[in-house]
């Protein structure tokens, strides 16, 4: 058996555990400690979304949250007005998707370099929020639904089966929607990478002016990875807003914007695990530091960020698989020399 | 008799950077399959010539036809579909990568995803780097990753081939291989081959174009530009009376 063998059979066996555990959770937890699982999977999806464009499509955008709350007030709207969340949940991915469409082919088309990149998906980030804010008062209302400003939106009718308003989802049921779409949307970037397309995404990530030179087109690349990455963070804020059925303007605030970019950082950038793990620990260890006093969470954040940066810069699961490597090569070079130590003897008999 | 539409033709391509003309009026012709080569001081303006054929530049002024179409200021990766294909004289190759990664980047966008493996396979072959398709290219010597390069632009299998410095850094034998991998190429491609070492340039050239301050000083058959004395006089960098 082949060392790629091995490593699609270990794949395939991590994916079974992913799925069993999304199904086993509801019996082995509390339905408080549920929810926040949920909250953590909702988070995760929107790490996947930036570790997918910075990681492997090499674009850094500073306002991943641009499209999270885009998402969210789509699915909300929606919702409100259809009194059926089928469509919504449709809405919540095609509307960032296509605002991601729209700011994608101005900034790549455009050519603006990576730098004004970040500053101008911060920008939209910051308008959206401004502008968001300011729908407070009843002349602002999109059909049935009011914005709300910055009271945000409460009461958001929740997920109901496909077609069916008259059936909504319990929160047990909202846990596996969560967790399974976080696995789905995980398979669906794997295979995505392994196509042609993902192929030359990366290539381009690592040498544009090489792709185009051999006929790949960095900008239409650039722009439909960009894309993919604003439908998913379009959907994580769905299911966000599902989880708390209320969406405020402070979803598109720099805070979260932030958050995500370290998220990525420490789990570990070029990898699709790492941004899930690192948005899990650190949503985990930020409501662990809400339950007491002592220390502020924000500054705990920071020094974590500071720490990895410095020390670990590639962050937990590049360092990880570094460090496995380096132990089976040693392993695999004592094997060789008992082997060979072994030969000798039985030679000098 | 109508004359064959040649595989590439220049008239009077110039390109100005503030006010360097870096290439000035260049009337360069190549038929189809045809070998030639480029040479000429630092300068000169082979590689600016090389950036506009390949839309990395846009002309100042001229046109370019490829098989008499009009190609000046198009795209790289338009000009790339095209097929004309370009080692860099920078190497230019996905370091990140591994070896048959960079092959397969090349042969994909031309090829079926089945005869793309057996292309591979190929120049993996044909550049001597089979044993090792799976090391990163970045941990490649100098010389390997030019051949990388090289890999990956015949395995598009382009129309014509631009070569920048092709046997720079490399040794001794590599170069000897680079030189027979340029010939074997040529059997049914037209390459264009810039290169400052003159015994390379004999060992593939028929006919070579000088370039000297941006314009053509001269063209003609290999052994006659090497013993020209104005050829000898650009390389050691004195004035000439062109």
């Amino acid at each position: 058996m082949t060392g790629s063998h091995l490593a699609k059979l270990a794949q395939a066996a991590a994916l079974a555990a992913a799925i069993a555990a999304v199904a086993v959770m509801p019996q082995e937890v509390e339905i408080f400690d549920l929810m926040q699982y949920t909250l953590f999977a909702a988070m995760a999806i929107l790490a996947l979304s930036l570790g997918f464009i910075w990681g492997f499509g090499g674009i850094l955008s500073f306002g991943q949250t641009a499209f999270f709350g885009l998402g969210a007030y789509a699915y909300a709207v929606a919702a409100i007005n259809f009194g059926d969340s089928t469509g919504a949940v449709a809405l919540a991915v095609l509307v960032p998707a296509g605002f991601a469409l729209v700011l994608g082919y101005f900034m790549f088309y455009g050519r603006i370099s990576d730098v004004y990149l970040g500053v101008i998906t911060l920008t939209v980030t910051l308008i959206l929020f401004n502008l968001v804010n300011s729908t407070a008062g009843d002349e602002y209302r999109i059909g049935a639904a009011a914005l709300g400003g910055f009271n945000g939106m409460p009461s958001i009718p929740g997920l109901n089966a496909p077609g069916n308003p008259d059936y909504v989802l319990d929160p047990e049921e909202l846990w596996f929607v969560t967790g399974g779409a976080l696995i789905l949307v995980y398979v669906l970037l794997r295979l995505l990478l392994a196509s042609r397309f993902g192929r030359v995404a990366v290539a381009i990530r690592e040498n544009e002016t090489r792709a185009a030179l051999l006929g790949y087109d960095p900008r239409l690349t650039k722009l439909a990875v960009f894309v993919v990455g604003g439908g998913i963070a379009g959907l994580a804020g769905c299911l966000y807003a599902n989880w708390g059925a209320f969406v405020s303007p402070t979803i598109f605030s720099l805070a979260l914007s932030a958050e995500i970019i370290i998220w990525v950082t420490v789990g570990g950038l070029g990898t699709l695990i790492g941004p899930v793990i690192g948005c899990v620990l650190i949503q985990y260890l930020v409501a662990q530091i809400g339950t007491q006093q002592a220390f502020n969470s924000n500054l705990v954040l920071g020094v974590i960020l500071i720490a990895f940066v410095l020390l670990l810069r590639k962050g937990l699961v590049p360092t990880a698989q570094d460090l496995g490597g380096r132990l089976i090569a040693l392993l695999r070079r004592r094997a060789g020399r008992t082997a060979e130590s072994l030969g000798a003897l039985k030679e000098a008999e | 008799m109508t004359t064959p539409v040649p595989l590439l033709e220049t008239q009077a391509l110039t390109m100005r950077f503030g006010g360097v003309t870096a290439v000035s009026e260049v009337d360069f012709t190549l038929r189809e399959a045809e070998l030639r080569c480029l040479i000429g001081p630092n300068g000169a303006g082979k590689s600016t010539f090389f950036k506009m054929l390949t839309g990395q530049l846009a002309p100042s002024a001229g046109t370019i036809m490829f098989r008499g179409r009009p190609v000046a200021g198009a795209s790289p990766h338009e000009i790339a579909r095209l097929g004309v294909g370009i080692k860099t004289q920078v190497p230019n190759v996905f370091n990140g990568l591994s070896v048959r990664e960079n092959i397969w980047l090349g042969a994909r966008r031309t090829h079926t995803p089945l005869r793309t493996a057996a292309v591979v396979d190929e120049v993996l072959e044909k550049i001597r780097l089979a044993a090792q398709a799976r090391t990163l290219v970045g941990q490649l010597s100098h010389g390997q990753r030019q051949w990388v390069e090289i890999g990956t632009v015949i395995a598009a299998d382009p129309e014509l081939i631009l070569l920048d410095e092709p046997a720079a850094g490399m040794t001794h034998d590599e170069v000897l291989r680079t030189a027979e991998l340029i010939r074997e190429i040529n059997q049914s491609r037209a390459l264009v081959v810039v290169e400052h070492d003159m015994q390379f340039i004999r060992m593939i050239a028929r006919t070579v174009t000088v370039f000297h301050q941006g314009r053509v000083l001269m063209e003609d058959a290999v052994d006659a530009v090497l013993r020209d004395p104005r050829v000898r006089d650009v390389y050691l960098g004195k004035k000439v009376a062109a």
